[in-house]
């Protein structure tokens, strides 16, 4: 375990923290941008740079500005008197500690047949787009249907009703 | 402990984290990010196993995780497409006052 990780770790878990602790929804999701950014640079710890690179151009750069558009247009950056915590939030918070707890059980109970240190993958761009173009190319026509099938959707159902407005 | 092991146990955190989020927020927004957290904790463990696997050459677990990018930002525009088609009905985000189907 590298210095590195501990630190790009700190740094994750506390951004994800921060994003589901904080009371202001825009600052809720600043802190939301800083996990992406620690996730995307685990990527690249991890030799992943065409998905770490990914990462940081799909999260940071389109769904978190995405959240902060929708947080402006609701007004969601006004802290509700009543708390910003569900009236169930205790039932909610031992579901994710149990899920936690068997998830951590599980991984550690496997930890001596988990595959040890390896040497880095060589996989460059062009590998991987010969891989999306040849093996994975069904997959690709089929994400590109659902990305365009979801941006008309988003657009139809986000769109202003003026038969409603009345 | 292994390196594998330290980036499964980051990842099911963060799953938790993100789960308690979307399961205790009041702002829809907010349970919306908490899902965006789970899905790259998902994310996190692909690469990790694709990573420490035993045939990292065959991009099975970084292809994964590119779709799942893809489809998670898929996710995210309806998602808050949705959330802001919410709000102009009810006029407002908090998801304990919206309890009715019925419009």
């Amino acid at each position: 375990m590298s210095f590195v990780f501990y630190i790009l770790a700190a740094l994750t878990v506390a951004g994800s923290l921060a994003a589901v602790l904080l009371k202001n929804t825009v600052h809720c999701a600043l802190a939301l941008t800083v996990a992406f950014l620690g996730l995307a640079l685990l990527f690249l710890d991890l030799d992943a740079q065409f998905a770490g690179f990914a990462q940081i151009l799909v999260y940071i750069g389109a769904v978190a500005i995405l959240v902060v558009f929708a947080i402006l247009l609701t007004r969601g950056s006004e802290t509700p008197k009543d708390g910003v915590f569900s009236h169930t939030w205790l039932v909610g918070l031992v579901i994710a500690a149990a899920v936690f707890a068997v998830l951590g059980w599980a991984v550690l109970g496997s930890a001596r047949v988990l595959p040890h240190e390896t040497a880095a993958p060589v996989v460059t761009v062009r590998d991987i787009g010969v891989a999306l173009i040849g093996r994975y190319i069904l997959p690709l026509e089929i994400v590109a249907i659902l990305l365009t099938s979801a941006m008309i959707g988003a657009v139809i159902v986000a769109m202003h009703d003026k038969e409603g407005a009345k | 402990m292994t390196p594998l092991t330290g980036f499964l146990l980051v990842a099911a955190l963060l799953f938790s984290i993100g789960l308690a989020g979307a399961l205790t927020r009041r702002n829809a927004i907010l349970v919306l990010i908490g899902i965006e957290l789970m899905l790259n904790s998902a994310n996190l463990n692909l690469i990790a196993f694709w990573r420490y696997g035993p045939h990292p050459e065959r991009l099975t677990g970084m292809m994964f995780a590119i779709f799942s990018i893809a489809v998670a930002a898929a996710e995210a525009a309806v998602g808050l497409g949705l959330v802001i088609q919410i709000h102009r009905h009810a006029h407002t985000t908090d998801l304990d006052a919206i309890n009715r189907m019925k419009g």
